[in-house]
């Protein structure tokens, strides 16, 4: 029995639907094009999927996914918690579930009408009943009802800390667009942003405005995770798995962290890049691209310090030198990210990771990639990952 | 409301803001839960906070505006003197004129509905 998931497990086929603001059928159709188109990249049949992760959010439960793609027998199906904090966290339970033996080819994914269907940007309501209920019930009487509002407490509070401008957040936005204008697939796709564009944009929730918003996306997005060893006799070159972990720490909140110490960084995102960092053997410096989590742009600058690329309030100078732009020191989302190419919660983002380490994206650095950092939700319950060259 | 919160909303009514004290080692904790993560005692009671505080964070929303709240709206984190933190709104403020660290103080604001709502507003304003 291994004692840790460093190269166990890999990433073996990736699946996306195209990406719209309309998709015009169920999510289980989305759910289960992705699959198969990821099953396909791999050379795999549907038919040997027996593992299947998605997040607790997702409307199309496993064995309603297992029927429309012709899975047959299934040894694991598992659902994670915490909305965008699920994603890597999909991968874990993967790779955690290839390495044990309890399933061979598992298959993560989510699929979302989040545009046409339920917003995310809509808020929370309902009964109170459950205790994510009532943890909702200290802020929805007051109108903090939408993810914006909950991350512009912190984003406020760090920015004011550290000195952050509205610029720093902007050149965020641009770099990740620039990558966009590459992609095809993305929102972005032919849509320059300019610096006074994003400082003339609506304010949604100070200091954000409406171009540090991720996007509202109709699509869907799959990742087949299986052994290392089995991964390098498929079709692509495998992207190993390094380093995997789930991350949540003392005080956490699910996006409303608001009674720790201090509010200037993230406690849970620290917790991850140790585990990561101590379980692959690597550190920052080792790591030649990345796709953080980008609900919000001022996520991405905050991350940089929690992944040590930089010191507590040193983010903004990586941002300003661009060091997240395909020359820099860090290409970060090249596929534009949930800000640029479209939201699907983080899994997109797991694919352009996977597409880096293939040397397949649109906007591919020139220097090598030999390894990738990938974050799942930030202010949630979360999870990061290093995929590696197999 | 539930079990572990309807207290707090309670004391509202009455005017009061409220903050959870465990009985084992006296810590005050809020947002309330069943069980104190330090000592892991179930006793608690409750306590009545002055309603003086300062500005830890905020934001001020602009849109999406939904029905019932006056935009823009200015949300508060609030550093309680008794040295919890409470989420709320600051009323009676521009936006240009919250900022960090400013005093401010609590009031009850009550809805159409009659419903009760601790907010703050900034101190020694009207
Ligand atoms: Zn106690």
């Amino acid at each position: 029995m291994p004692i840790s998931l460093k190269d166990e497990a890999a990433i073996a086929g990736i699946g996306l639907t195209d990406f719209s603001k309309q998709s015009g059928v169920s999510e289980l159709s989305l759910a289960a094009q992705c699959i198969k188109s990821a099953c396909d990249d791999a050379g795999i049949s549907p038919g040997e999927i027996d593992g299947l992760v998605t997040y607790t959010l997702d409307s199309s439960d496993e064995v309603e996914v297992a029927r429309a793609v012709g899975a047959s027998d299934l040894s694991f199906f598992s659902q994670i918690n915490y909305g965008g904090g699920a994603a890597v966290g999909t991968i874990a339970q993967a790779a955690m579930a290839v390495a044990t033996g309890q399933a061979s080819n598992v298959v993560c994914y989510r699929a979302m009408n989040g545009r046409s269907g339920k917003r995310m940007g809509q808020g929370v309501s309902g009964d109170i009943s459950s205790s994510d209920l009532i943890h909702w019930s200290w802020y929805t009487p007051y109108g903090m009802l939408i993810p914006g509002s909950w991350i512009a407490m912190v984003a406020n509070k760090y920015m004011h800390r550290y000195g952050v401008t509205r610029e720093d957040l902007g050149r965020v936005a641009i770099s990740q667009r620039n990558h966009a204008l590459r992609n095809p697939r993305a929102y972005g796709y032919g849509k320059p942003l300019t610096m006074e564009q994003y400082l003339n944009s609506k304010q949604i929730a100070e200091p954000l405005c409406l171009y540090d918003f991720c996007q509202e996306t109709d699509g869907a997005c799959a990742i087949l995770v299986t052994s290392a060893e089995r991964a390098r006799d498929l079709k692509q070159k495998p992207a190993v798995i390094r380093a995997v972990t789930q991350a949540s720490s003392r005080g956490q909140e699910q996006m409303t962290s608001y009674y720790r110490d201090e509010l200037i960084s993230l406690p849970e995102m620290e917790l991850a890049a140790k585990r990561i960092y101590d379980m692959s053997g690597l550190g920052p410096d080792d790591i030649d691209a990345a796709c953080l989590y980008d609900a919000f742009t001022s996520e991405i600058i905050m991350q940089l310090e929690s992944f040590g690329f930089c010191g507590a309030g040193e983010g903004k100078y990586l941002v300003r030198e661009g060091a997240l732009d395909v020359d820099g020191r860090l290409p970060n989302n090249t596929h534009g990210g949930l800000i640029s190419e479209g939201y699907i919660h983080g899994m997109n983002n797991i694919a352009e990771g996977v597409r880096l380490i293939r040397c397949d994206s649109t906007s591919q650095p020139e220097k090598a990639v030999e390894h990738v950092l990938v974050s799942s939700g930030v202010g949630v319950p979360t999870g990061a990952m290093i995929l590696g060259r197999g | 409301m539930g079990l572990d919160n309807a207290w707090w909303w309670k004391m509202a009514a009455d005017d009061k803001l409220g903050i959870q004290r465990c009985l084992g080692c006296l810590t005050l904790r809020h947002p309330p839960r069943p069980m104190c993560g330090d000592c892991h005692s179930l006793e608690w009671d409750a306590v009545e906070a002055s309603g003086k505080g300062s500005i830890c964070s905020y934001t001020v929303l602009r849109h999406p505006q939904f029905p019932g709240y006056e935009y823009p709206l200015v949300i508060v984190l609030v550093d309680l003197e008794e040295g919890t933190r409470v989420t709320s709104q600051l009323v009676g403020c521009e936006p240009e004129d919250v900022d960090f660290g400013l005093q401010v103080e609590m009031l009850i604001q009550r809805d159409p509905d009659g419903f009760k709502l601790p907010v703050f507003k900034l101190a020694g304003s009207a």
